[in-house]
């Protein structure tokens, strides 16, 4: 089904027009519109972490430079790190799940539209909390682990720290509220017929991740609530000097979370390009059952890893052999998917889009990262690698090559279903090539530079170690990254405006939000769909024409369909915005703490006394 | 927010759901599993640091200040605080027959039995001021334990201890507002079978909590 263009439709992809302005924004409910917000903002994050990065590597690209301090190059690296694990991938991820599962799963919003709205709200301003120090060069400085006893009062006295306990606890809220509504929105609201091994490979490594999130962050949030009970009351429990505490306990409860959350910024990727892969093959996904276990495995075995990230502390040959172990078992369901995907491809009619460049682009360099990580699985081996750049080599393959590559391709791939407009594949291409090389120039020397003894986190080093070159490479690539994000911008806002009209299925795929117009209206579907098969537009046996032919419809209103929608309401946000000011009492005045909580709890009988949508009968 | 009150009526669930239940409820049991994760880490440092204290007072052991000489007793008051364990479990009852009292409100009732048991004010009462009077005792224990020497800063003991109850105080403390939330509602314009979810939602949270507790005394005041 190849893209021609045609005219306009009435449901043009302008047609937010009347729902269009400031407070339409701030008071919107609607997932889709709620994507967009977490897409646009977690964008905006991810170039603000990217200029984080060029400034390192401005640093490192010659030995004995001294364009920052360092003390500023450790506020760079902590919140490098902070900002694109919390405020760009997971939000990128959190956009597609906005976006996509109600749609994937044929129903017309999530569970508690709301609870997602107050979810963004927190997410931005927690951002927002978390950021603006580093503009009064005050950022967070211990790395965005932030090992304890390390960032207690005793080791770092400053704001910088409480900026980061309190940022992080606030992001926490919004994930969690999130992981609930997602979790219950694919449990609960699926289609008719929609079973649970028909659902679209996205939404099942969504459902995964969610599940993770909600196991995960309760962790992460009682370490916080330690470390910032320590800092602000004095309690003991990272206190080792004078209560006798266990130096260990913040590395082992923070690696608890820390494991599974590397699963919650990856498995979105992946379930992004098994929709990629199939629909540009034009093949089925290849192992559909064993997709979904590989997933679910991967997900069990990732609360069992956690130490693999310890074995420099002394943890014994019992821990340690444990802990090899189960982190090699997990490469078994991760190598499934890749092979999975593979065949996939395998004797597929291939089309080389932006999106399907993207998707391979991630099966080839996550397998990098993904071998290089079965190395470090051994503890000798680690006890070499183990705060060296090699680390940093990995877990950017990983990170960068996995996840990013992946939501990359899951931009290109919805770009239209979001906007109704295609990209420029011309564009795109430069955009996928430039990225490619930049990646591969600047992390794979890190591989040499870490196994020549470079150690992470060093602001400058002397020349002479052998390292000079690796790092004039890895500065080199790093600045052709800004002019790959320029193309991708440039594309980006120019397609919004004039890119072509895509139409409902620009790409010939066959899952179930293909089916509705693009951009989708706000009830995603007039008629909810009965499914029968996972890949309905493919297989089209059985497929209800009167319930598609509704769907394709455009230009109708709730009120002609009879449809009750959610009203629009500023509430949530004003929730969310009681919880950050009370939050930021701690360290600005602790009046506001009273302020805050005022705010949120009045906000939050007014949102739950008040109907979520009108009456109906 | 009276106006609004009047539109918190039954739960819209005309719409078409999966398993045919409403969505809160889906959505309080994953809630209640991510709370169990929760209480497990704040549970797991409280045993990992238990007997790793280097000062006193401890929770069953005496203990002499080798500065001052001064004896410090074992701190924790197992029979005041089996009265309060005892208190909260029966808010569980309580919670049971409100519930049911709820969901039975159209039936009609013709003993004095029957009227006592279909009241969901007073089982909601009950309920609340169960809890309440659990957190009354956890006062007094907080209080005294700091008279008697030991405070949130003092050792390990006292760090983990303050921060396990308090976190389990705090949610008893949500619980109450909530069970009162609902008591309001039942006053203004009564609460009748098609709001028993409201209430169902509320039961399962507050049962939570109750067994969350049980875990809590077992582990911290009668395993020595």
């Amino acid at each position: 089904m190849a893209t021609t263009a045609r005219p306009a439709p009435k449901h043009s992809p302008d047609a937010y027009g009347e729902h269009s302005g400031l407070w339409s924004w701030l008071s919107t409910v609607d997932h889709k519109r709620i994507g967009v917000l977490y897409l646009y903002t977690a964008l905006f994050f991810f170039m603000f972490g990217g200029v984080e990065a060029i400034i390192i590597r401005a640093q490192l690209g010659a030995p004995n430079q001294h364009l920052v301090s360092a003390e500023f190059y450790n506020q760079l690296f902590t919140m490098h790190g902070t900002t694109m694990i919390f405020l760009a991938i997971m939000p990128l991820s959190a956009a597609f799940f906005n976006f996509l599962i109600p749609l994937q799963i044929g129903a017309r919003d999530v569970a508690f539209p709301r609870l997602n709205a107050f979810s963004y709200w927190v997410y931005l301003f927690g951002g927002i909390f978390i950021t603006i120090p580093i503009l009064f060069a005050v950022a967070p400085n211990d790395g965005w682990f932030g090992y304890a006893p390390l960032t207690t009062r005793a080791y770092s006295p400053g704001i910088n720290i409480d900026f980061w306990v309190i940022g992080l606890l606030i992001l926490g809220v919004s994930s969690l509220a999130a992981a609930f509504n997602f979790l219950t929105t694919i449990i609960n609201l699926r289609a008719p017929g929609m079973t649970l091994m028909r659902m679209p490979m996205f939404t099942w490594m969504a459902f995964i991740v969610q599940v993770l999130l909600v196991l995960a962050f309760p962790v992460i949030t009682i370490a916080l609530v330690f470390l910032l009970f320590d800092r602000f009351f004095g309690t003991n429990f990272y206190n080792t000097v004078s209560a006798g505490a266990d130096p260990l306990l913040w590395q082992h409860l923070f690696w608890i979370f820390g494991h599974p959350e590397v699963y919650i910024l990856v498995l979105p990727a992946f379930g992004l390009v098994s929709e990629v892969l199939p629909t540009y093959s034009k093949k089925p996904l290849f192992g559909y059952p064993v997709m979904v276990y590989s997933g679910i495995l991967i997900a069990v075995l990732g609360f069992g890893v956690w130490a693999h990230h310890m074995f420099a502390v002394g943890m014994g040959p019992i821990a340690d052999t444990f802990f090899g172990l189960t982190t090699m078992l997990i490469a078994i369901p991760t190598g499934v998917k890749i092979f999975n995907w593979i065949a996939t491809m395998a004797q597929g009619s291939i089309r080389y889009t932006t999106a399907m460049l993207f998707g391979i682009g991630l099966v080839a360099l996550f397998t990098i990262g993904g071998i290089s990580g079965i190395m470090h699985a051994s503890p000798p081996a680690d006890l070499q690698q183990t705060d060296t750049y090699f680390i940093v080599a990995h877990f950017h393959y990983v990170l960068f090559g996995g996840s990013i590559m992946g939501i990359f391709g899951g931009i290109y791939h919805y770009f239209p279903k979001i906007t109704g407009r295609l990209m420029d594949e011309k564009l795109g291409k430069i955009h996928f090539w430039l990225t490619v090389v930049a990646m591969n120039l600047t992390f794979f020397p890190m591989h040499f530079s870490g196994m020549l003894g470079m150690p992470r986190r060093i602001y400058t080093y002397d020349a002479g170690q052998g390292w000079d070159l690796f790092n004039a490479m890895s500065t080199a690539g790093a600045m052709i990254f800004p002019i790959a994000m320029l193309v991708f911008i440039y594309n980006f806002f120019v397609s919004r405006k004039r890119g072509e009209i895509a139409g409902s299925n620009p790409w010939g795929a066959g899952t179930l939000e293909w089916t509705i117009p693009s951009p989708p209206p706000e009830y995603n579907f007039a008629k909810i769909p009965t499914v029968t098969s996972r890949y309905p537009l493919w297989e089209g046996k059985g497929i209800d024409y009167e319930c598609a032919r509704i769907n394709s419809q455009e230009g109708k209103t709730p009120a002609d369909l009879g449809i009750v929608m959610p009203y629009s309401t500023i509430k949530p946000l004003f929730v969310a915005l009681g919880l950050v000011t009370m939050f930021c009492g701690l360290i600005f005045a602790r009046a506001l703490i009273g302020v805050g909580a005022a705010l949120m709890i009045f906000s939050l009988y007014s949102w739950l006394l008040s109907p979520l949508e009108p009456e109906h009968h | 927010m009276p106006a609004s009150v009047a539109h918190t009526s039954a739960p819209t669930s005309h719409h078409y759901t999966t398993l045919g239940l409403d969505s809160r409820k889906v959505a309080i049991w994953a809630f209640i599993g991510s709370e169990c994760m929760l209480f497990v880490s704040l549970i797991s440092t409280y045993l990992i640091y238990k007997g790793r204290s280097i000062v006193g007072p401890f929770p069953h052991e005496t203990w002499t200040d080798p500065a001052t000489g001064h004896v410090f007793k074992p701190i924790l008051n197992i029979p005041v605080t089996s009265a309060s364990t005892f208190v909260l479990l029966m808010s569980s009852l309580f919670m049971v027959l409100a519930l049911a009292a709820v969901q039975n409100k159209e039936k009609p009732k013709h003993t004095r039995g029957e009227r006592v048991l279909g009241n969901s004010k007073l089982w909601l009462w009950m309920t609340a001021s169960a809890g309440a009077t659990f957190l009354g005792f956890q006062a007094f224990e907080f209080t005294s334990f700091v008279h008697e020497g030991l405070s949130i800063r003092t050792n390990l003991f006292g760090s983990s201890f303050f921060t396990l109850t308090g976190f389990h105080g705090a949610h008893v403390t949500a619980g109450v507002i909530w069970l009162v939330t609902l008591l309001a509602i039942d006053y203004r314009r009564g609460l009748g079978s098609k709001d028993s979810l409201l209430v169902d939602i509320a039961a399962l949270y507050w049962h939570f909590v109750d067994v969350i507790w049980i875990v809590i005394f077992t582990l911290v005041y009668l395993i020595k």
